[in-house]
């Protein structure tokens, strides 16, 4: 009995070890494939392909600016939005929010998590667009757009696609993983800290800013990490809404493309070699950029964790 | 340890899956998609054999036919009679389609605008940005066009239908062969690009001042205002069947290698301009004789019995005469040991 115990102990160790170990083999068969596959493009072009601006699949001429432009931005433009609403609905959610309203919202917000991201590309392309091109964008070129220097980002003719919209559409997209998150840890802060902060005289206010924060700093930079993973790599929706324009533009109205959505687009008809490598070479741009994001916010966490001592 | 005695088994399970099914794959382009997996299902109610079609796009219906891991491949742009003979294969039109200019211009009727291919590529290059230029009105006398800006709108993804837009544009104007040629994905000096015939016609319809490219049975079925062209011939003509059955036509399949016309500004007075084929992409050598024989047995049906549905969809079937030279290219194919099929 107990002999056996030992032997299904020990297969139930090596399965699962190797169930662990097949994660690694894979992210490194992965990123493999990716250098392989992009070799061509990186022998021919160099370094180069970093900061070269042209796109041209007819004289075999590539480089990633754009598109690295195009997902940098899309992608700061939702976190910009969607992490101070997800703040705000999270505080909601779990300070002030009658007990009764809590449950739908949270799975209200749960839901627009599910909806798949071509839903998304299709309501912004269907739906969003043509409302943002005739309401809001002549409201944000009168506006924001007269102002000096911040003027060029709303300037050009609004179409209702680009940029800008397909930076809103991702910002949807994220606030359902950022709130979610930010909910889950603001419930972990002990009552015990909130009620006696309240019993000092405390508004909420302070309370949000000066008790629940601090304790949560990790558990909130991880959503607002997990929410900019999610936004680099979309590729559906902003395929929909960004424009495909491999033109760089100081304005967020005009199109542009970001990384994942060339790679969409062009993939399945790309004929030449040079033209799959520098794909692949994009993919494996997006990778690193994803990696180095990552790694970042992880830094970012142990270093607030040793000023502080002990982290929470 | 286990690992090696499973995996054979395993092998040899696969092998007998497929030695064991007379069904034909194939994989290609994404345009005649439609057009093949209603062939299929009518070859299937006919003969009780299968085909399936994956519509994974030219670029990719290429590389896994070279792969062989598909009977048959599918392009919209005909291969260089070099890279056929590198990769043993040989190619043959299988049914055609055009591509037609559609615009979103306040009081403007389909088929009422009048464009030549030069005027085209000097929009598309950019160059004639305002509806109401004096190269649209000397066109258009009598038409009021307003004084809206072109938003052109371009397909974003690699594209058989951009190749022959491009293709045109290149032979009408040797300004835009110089700064941007023609291909599947080109870098275009202007405009939005939208995923897909369906993804222009949507921009076209929304963007005022628009104009855009789609195959001609998503104008149809969209109702956008589609342009007449100025053929080859010098005369203005509205797109159809009759017009792309006339480029068809005159063309001389003959003496391209591998049957590779590409079907743009061809001769005849009813021709319309924009016009192209699909093609078939097979081994010369067919390692399982079987599927190859499946695969011509396939396209002969559909040659045969597979018009009226080809016109239905906005298709153009291929005329006889070029049927019957599809037929004398596959005289050519052989299994491996060297016999015809």
């Amino acid at each position: 009995m107990r002999r056996g115990n030992a032997w299904m102990d020990a297969l139930f160790r090596n399965v699962t070890r190797a169930f662990a170990f097949l994660v690694f083999s894979l992210l490194a068969a992965i990123i493999v494939s990716l250098a392989y596959g992009g070799a061509p493009a990186l022998l021919v072009f160099g370094v180069e392909f970093l900061w070269t601006a042209e796109w041209d699949p007819v004289h075999q001429e590539f480089g990633a600016l754009v598109t690295i432009a195009g997902t940098v931005a899309t992608s700061a433009i939702a976190l910009a939005i969607a992490a101070p609403v997800s703040f705000g609905i999270a505080v909601f959610l779990t300070e002030l929010s009658p007990a009764w309203l809590r449950r739908p919202l949270g799975t209200a917000i749960e839901m627009l998590a599910a909806i798949p991201s071509i839903i998304y590309g299709m309501w912004g392309l269907f739906v969003f667009a043509p409302l943002f091109q005739s309401h809001v964008q002549p409201l944000l070129a009168g506006t924001l757009g007269q102002v000096p220097g911040l003027g060029t980002l709303f300037s050009g003719a609004p179409m209702g696609i680009g940029m800008l919209s397909a930076g809103i559409i991702l910002a949807v997209m994220v606030v359902p993983f950022i709130t979610a998150v930010m909910r889950d840890v603001f419930e972990l802060v002990p009552a015990l800290l909130k009620e006696s902060a309240y019993a000092l005289g405390s508004t909420t206010w302070e309370v949000v800013w000066r008790i629940v924060l601090p304790f949560t700093r990790v558990g909130v930079i991880g959503g607002v990490m997990l929410g900019l993973g999610r936004a680099l790599g979309e590729t559906m929706a902003v395929t929909f809404v960004i424009g495909n324009a491999h033109r760089l533009s100081p304005s967020l109205f005009a199109p542009g493309n970001s990384i994942a959505s060339a790679l969409a687009n062009e993939f399945t008809e790309a004929v030449g070699e040079l033209h799959v490598a520098a794909l692949m070479e994009l993919g494996l741009i997006l990778f690193l950029i994803t990696t180095v994001v990552l790694a970042i916010s992880k830094l970012l966490l142990l270093r607030l964790a040793r000023n502080e001592g002990s982290g929470p | 340890m286990k690992l090696h005695r499973f995996l054979p088994a395993l092998a040899a399970a696969s092998l007998i899956a497929s030695a064991g099914a007379a069904d034909i794959t194939g994989a290609g382009a994404t345009f005649p998609y439609p057009i093949y997996s209603k062939w299929a299902d009518g070859y299937r109610k006919a003969t009780g054999n299968a085909m399936n079609y994956q519509s994974i796009g030219s670029g990719g219906g290429i590389r896994q036919i070279i792969a062989k891991t598909v009977d048959f491949g599918a392009s919209d742009m005909p291969l260089k009679a070099e890279d056929l003979q590198k990769h043993g294969l040989v190619q043959f039109p299988a049914v055609m389609g055009g591509v037609v200019p559609v615009v979103k211009v306040a009081g403007v009727q389909p088929g009422q605008l009048r464009f030549t291919g030069k005027l085209l590529a000097d929009i598309y290059l950019g160059k004639v940005s305002k509806w109401n230029d004096a190269a649209i009105a000397e066109l258009n006398p009598g038409m009021k066009l307003p004084g809206d800006t072109i938003t052109v709108v371009h397909r974003s993804d690699g594209s058989g239908t951009t190749f022959l837009w491009t293709n045109y544009l290149s032979k009408a104007s040797p300004e835009f062969r110089q700064s941007v040629g023609e291909g599947a994905s080109v870098k275009w000096p202007a405009g939005v690009g939208g995923k897909g015939n369906e993804g222009v016609a949507s921009y076209v319809q929304k963007i005022n001042g628009a104009i855009g490219y789609v195959e001609y049975a998503y104008a149809r079925q969209n109702r956008l205002a589609h342009g007449q062209m100025q053929n080859a011939a010098g005369a203005f003509v509205q797109p159809g069947q009759a017009a792309f059955r006339s480029a068809a036509a005159g063309a001389d399949w003959s003496s391209a290698p591998g049957m590779g016309v590409v079907l743009t500004n061809q001769p005849g007075e009813k021709s319309w301009p924009v016009t192209g084929a699909s093609f078939i992409l097979m081994h010369a050598k067919q390692d399982k004789p079987g599927n190859g024989r499946e695969v011509l047995r396939f396209f002969e049906w559909a040659f045969a019995n597979g018009q009226q549905t080809a016109a239905e969809l906005d298709y153009v079937p291929m005329p006889d005469s070029v049927v019957q030279q599809v037929k004398a290219v596959w005289q050519r194919l052989t299994d491996a040991a060297g016999r015809p099929l």
